[in-house]
């Protein structure tokens, strides 16, 4: 078979494979529904589902849980963000506090954030705070030891050299290591960022009055699998949109690194 | 500037794990003087450079310079390292401005002195490139630019043509030479090559491992005013074959 070059050419474009197969994936969903193999309560056709989306939308549901999501994750994930980094720099440039807060964190980590939830109910009653303090537990200490990892890993010739330049102390973490774990940081907030957005969703199906994970669990309750399909096509295309978003943020902030 | 390294012993560890590293180093260094530390892995000739750069501290002895005990590293003892001797996110010209920045010297005195030094080592073009467009030798000339930058009374060089490929290296010692006669720096060359030794130092200390100790040195009184010609003229590789037998009597003496 021989290809024309331009075809070749417009298939090597990195998006292009990635866009085909979503576009798989759609045309399979398309053909079996239209077949009418399986019930329709199992497997809503596409248009059934972009007819219920469409509708939340106009409602202005779909805003409203999205929004609230969105505020969740945002708010303990920044709360996250925020304390891990100074806590995972500090355990990264002095052994002692990393010998301290080490073992507890790698403890802490391995307990499952949603097993958290009955306990934060009982804390926080079933308001935001439980929510946003499920996002902050589940994502913290993974924040925290991968960014204590990226400092361990800034290599000794570049901190020493600034020492032999006449740096000493504060300058030497924000211009060297600040700079040199910048990508690896962001890296990490994009990775952690995925769990964040489960946690939300968990947190919705246990106690919300709105969110994606609250919509999705009423829709279960009434069999409504076109809008359980809405809520979990926003969940992906919001949390594609972040991901996108700190990749660019990295590309444009960490040039050097690519 | 006067450096003097005097008694100077090394021991890592502690109790019956402890490892004598270096064993009574004595040697001093004057202004405009170029010198060489010559050993296999292991001699501790690095060890020697990281303790002048107040790095490391000494187990014993003292290192002065200019009568002043060293205590921590500080901008009168620029050092170049072989790996990651600049910062990947900043400019050439970034790089040379960092020391200077790092001590305080007012912008208008670094952008000058930056394009200064830039100069100095023939990278007055390359100034906005970041390192990973720059080629190793070129790297390693912007690392010299900016010690240079800061002032120091000497010069550390910590194997720093080690990585790079025979010929482009052959060529750096020639801009080192080079750069020394026309700046008259002092320098401290950690080096396991004899023959780089032996192109730029006016004085040679050879250093035998385990543990890292001084055993022989040279004045090499040699006719520099042609490197090209010096690599292949009959006294230098008189000279040069007497050291690498020396070097091979230490290894041997191990196995």
């Amino acid at each position: 078979m021989t290809w024309s070059p331009a075809l070749r050419r417009s298939f090597s474009h990195p998006w292009v494979l990635g866009t085909l197969g979503i576009l798989t994936v759609f045309l399979v969903w398309l053909i079996v529904t239209s077949s009418g193999t399986v019930d329709k309560l199992f497997l809503p056709s596409p248009g059934t589902v972009w007819e219920a989306g469409t509708n939340q939308f106009r409602g202005g549901i779909l805003v409203n849980d999205a929004v609230a999501s969105i505020r969740r994750v945002f708010l303990g994930f920044i709360l996250s963000a925020g304390l891990a980094l100074p806590i995972g720099i500090a355990m990264g440039t002095n052994r002692l506090i990393c010998r301290f807060l080490e073992p507890l964190m790698a403890l802490i980590r391995y307990m499952p954030a949603p097993a958290f939830i009955p306990l934060l109910i009982i804390y926080f009653g079933l308001e935001e705070l439980p929510k946003v303090m499920l996002i902050f537990i589940g994502t913290f200490f993974f924040n925290t030891l991968m960014i204590m990892d990226s400092v361990k890993f800034v290599p000794h010739e570049l901190v020493e050299t600034a020492l032999t330049l006449g740096g000493r102390g504060l300058p030497i973490l924000t211009r060297v290591v600040a700079p040199y774990i910048a990508p690896q940081v962001l890296d990490t907030y994009r990775i952690n960022m995925a769990s964040a957005w489960n946690l939300v969703i968990v947190a919705e199906l246990v106690a919300a009055n709105e969110g994606l994970g609250k919509r999705i669990s009423l829709a279960q309750r009434f069999l409504r699998t076109d809008e359980i399909f809405v809520g979990l096509i926003v969940i992906g295309l919001i949390g594609l949109m972040i991901d996108l978003g700190f990749r660019f943020l990295m590309r444009r902030a960490c040039s050097w690194a690519n | 500037m006067h450096l003097q390294v005097s008694q100077v012993s090394k021991t890592f560890g502690e109790g019956r794990d402890s490892k004598l590293v270096l064993d009574d180093i004595n040697f001093e260094l004057v202004s405009g003087q170029f010198m060489a530390l010559v050993g296999s892995s292991g001699s501790g000739k690095s060890t020697v450079m990281r303790l002048i750069a107040g790095l490391d501290r000494p187990s014993s002895g003292t290192i002065q310079l200019d009568g002043q005990p060293v205590r921590r590293p500080g901008s009168d003892r620029g050092m170049v390292f072989q790996k990651y001797s600049l910062y990947p996110w900043l400019t050439a010209a970034e790089n040379v401005a960092f020391g200077m920045s790092l001590q305080g010297r007012p912008k208008p005195e670094i952008r000058e002195r930056t394009a200064y030094f830039l100069d100095v080592v023939g990278l007055a073009e390359a100034g906005r490139r970041l390192p990973r467009e720059l080629s190793g030798g070129m790297q390693q000339r912007v690392a010299i630019a900016r010690a240079l930058a800061t002032e120091p009374k000497v010069l550390l060089l910590d194997e720093p043509f080690g990585a790079l490929d025979l010929q482009i290296r052959e060529s750096m010692q020639e801009f080192l030479h080079d750069l020394w006669r026309r700046t008259g720096l002092t320098a401290l060359l950690i080096t396991h090559d004899i023959e780089e030794a032996l192109l730029l130092s006016g004085t040679v200390h050879i250093m035998a491992p385990r543990p890292g100790r001084i055993v022989h040195t040279v004045d090499v009184q040699l006719d520099r005013s042609d490197l090209r010609h010096l690599r292949v003229s009959q006294p230098f590789l008189e000279m040069r074959e007497e050291l690498a037998s020396c070097l091979r009597g230490l290894d041997g003496a191990l196995l």
